[in-house]
């Protein structure tokens, strides 16, 4: 294995074509087989977190998916009388295909310096990177738009004309949280993005306010709980795609977790360090060997997934926004928020830089960046101020603190009377 | 085109310069607005395929995300919101007259495109061959275009800023209910 050139020859437009190749199918088989499964995790996690069992027969619940997908796909596709058939059949693969694309630039382990050349263990190694994944997702919002509209249905318009103004105002929160992110790199490429991070310390140290945005957005751009105003299902019965049936309701189903996928893969790349191991330099380096590659790609999914589970914890725990506020979070909080969280990291990186602070350290050995310290210091005093000050008894306070105190001694002697047990178990 | 170029980039310049100018037709010709529309979205996609290959990847990931993300969407919505009914009830409200009109326009638009396109572009305009993809390999996609944005043509950004922020107030005022409506 150690016979490769040290110095890694130019690939031959030939075996670049062929290795591109080979990628695509890999990334796109494991992102499908990922995805299938992953609506069988949902259904363990919801299943683990409601005291249930979840789905077991079928190869003791391991072959579900296959078994869904078989159903689905014998089963008769249903077109209603009033749709207009050529956009309905559109839609459910417009929502799918922006997830998909954006895996083209997300790079997903270190390069490997193969005896054929160095190989980036990304499909598209764009010079805009991130641009390019901020306008495919900006073009998700189409297939769900399209779905309500096409179907000639009152809940599904509703649901579709929700979805493009949830979608469409949370991704400018989203946009503008990502600033941050490219200022301290100072290039939009995502490769760049990562060595900077590897180098750096992650940005969700960094930038972590930003990260809080991203995430939030993240969670109204997939169209996940507590977000899922589109479908709704006890306002408009499942929204957009009430109207679909068997392999085009499933490509909705498979398009949803395809898109958390994403979600959850630009929050590790931009926020979480992509491939990089944290606390060592030695996958940052040459000799870029296959074992590093791969342990690499093993870090990087554990990110991802971890987020993925993320996602269907928030599922199972939080109850769903009205729609009012949803909008009032995202234009009257996280907007300004992100447009004042631009200017403050705008001016910090400035002052870093005018003091010539970067790549100082304080301490024994390289490992206090005074940089780091800064950013990391400002982001406490933020996130302090966001959450407790600015907060007003919403997000870490408990639900009661809003209640004036005569009220809640009524409550609790009202809950108090109707438990008839023991004394344990009131109050 | 000239004659240097590789088969490859020759093959996808024609392709795609197809694919838009077929899309702008249709969307021209359409009836039912929302397929209109949507032949305008595949109509950008054409164009920042093209812009790409021009080495102005920049632009052509702004063209996606600003028209084909963001403004065809407000426009898919508003039109679905109009509620315009059957595409086939929909009349074309312009005489002969105006089509006419129109269409010796576009002859005449399409005569000046052909003219300019024959013509010897000023010195002052061209930029040295492969000057984009060294900026871009050097500097990386944005720096190119931010450098002379916000260095040289700053006073002109911020105008064109204030513009837009004036719009914005004219909107927030056009929307804003007046203190005597009910509410």
């Amino acid at each position: 294995m150690n016979n490769y050139v040290t110095i890694y020859p130019p690939q031959s437009t030939f075996l670049f074509v062929v290795f591109t190749i080979i990628k695509m199918v890999i990334v796109f088989t494991v992102y499908m087989v990922g995805v299938a499964l992953l609506t069988l995790a949902e259904r363990k996690i919801s299943a683990w977190m409601q005291d249930r069992h979840g789905p077991n027969r079928v190869g003791k619940g391991w072959l579900q998916p296959a078994a869904d997908g078989l159903k689905n796909i014998m089963k008769e596709e249903t077109y209603p009388g009033a749709a207009y058939t050529p956009l309905f059949v559109l839609a459910p693969v417009l929502s799918f295909i922006p997830a998909l694309v954006t895996w083209a630039v997300i790079p997903f382990a270190a390069p490997w310096a193969s005896r054929w050349g160095m190989i980036d263990m990304v499909l598209a190694p764009l010079p805009v990177g991130f641009l390019f994944i901020l306008a495919v997702s900006s073009l998700g919002v189409y297939g769900i738009v399209l779905a309500g509209w096409s179907s000639n249905n009152k809940y599904a318009l509703l649901g579709g004309l929700r979805s493009s103004a949830q979608m469409v105002s949370y991704e400018i929160a989203m946009g503008m949280s990502t600033i941050p992110v490219l200022i301290l790199a100072g290039n939009v490429s995502l490769n760049q993005i990562v060595q900077q991070q590897a180098t750096m310390g992650w940005n969700v140290l960094n930038l972590t306010v930003a990260f809080f945005i991203f995430m939030i957005a993240a969670f109204a751009e997939t169209n996940r709980l507590p977000f899922d105003l589109p479908e709704a299902e006890s306002e408009l019965i499942t929204g957009y795609h009430t109207e679909y049936s068997a392999m085009k309701f499933s490509m909705f189903f498979i398009a949803e977790y395809a898109n958390m996928v994403t979600a959850s893969g630009l929050m590790a790349t931009l926020f979480f360090g992509g491939w990089d191991i944290p606390f060592t330099l030695w996958d940052n380096i040459a000799p870029h060997t296959l074992l590093k590659t791969v342990i690499t790609q093993g870090f990087f999914a554990f990110k991802v997934l971890f987020f993925v589970f993320f996602f269907m914890w928030i599922r199972w725990t939080l109850p769903r926004f009205r729609y009012d506020q949803l909008m009032s979070l995202g234009w009257r909080f996280l907007l300004p928020l992100a447009l004042a969280y631009i200017v403050i990291i705008a001016s910090v990186v400035l002052g870093i830089d005018a003091a010539g602070l970067w790549g100082r350290y304080i301490g024994p050995g390289r490992i206090l960046s005074v940089a780091n310290i800064i950013l990391l210091a400002v982001n406490m005093v933020l996130c302090f101020l966001l959450f407790w000050v600015l907060d007003r008894g919403r997000i870490i306070s408990p639900a009661y603190s809003r209640l004036e105190r005569r009220d809640l001694e009524r409550l609790r002697a009202m809950s108090a009377a109707r438990i008839p047990v023991t004394a344990e178990a009131g109050d | 085109m000239p004659e240097h170029l590789p088969l490859f980039y020759v093959f996808n310049f024609y392709l795609f310069g197809l694919v838009a100018i077929v899309s702008a037709l249709l969307f021209v010709t359409r009836k039912s607005p929302v397929t209109a529309a949507l032949w305008l979205v595949n109509t950008m996609f054409s164009l920042a395929a093209l812009y790409v290959m021009l080495d102005a990847q920049f632009i052509g990931a702004m063209q996606v995300l600003v028209y084909a993300g963001a403004i065809m969407v407000v426009f898919l919505f508003v039109i679905m919101l109009l509620n315009l009914g059957h595409p086939s009830e929909l009349a074309d409200a312009r005489g002969r007259g105006w089509q006419m009109a129109a269409a010796l326009v576009g002859l005449a638009l399409l005569a000046e495109i052909f003219a300019l396109s024959r013509a010897q572009s000023p010195e002052s305009l061209e930029l040295p061959a492969g000057y984009a993809a060294r900026e871009i390999m050097a500097t990386g996609a944005i720096t190119p275009v931010a450098g002379p944005l916000f260095n040289e043509y700053l006073l002109a950004f911020e105008v064109t800023s204030i513009l837009l922020l004036a719009a914005v107030v004219g909107a927030v005022v056009l929307g804003k209910r007046r203190s005597g409506d009910a509410r």
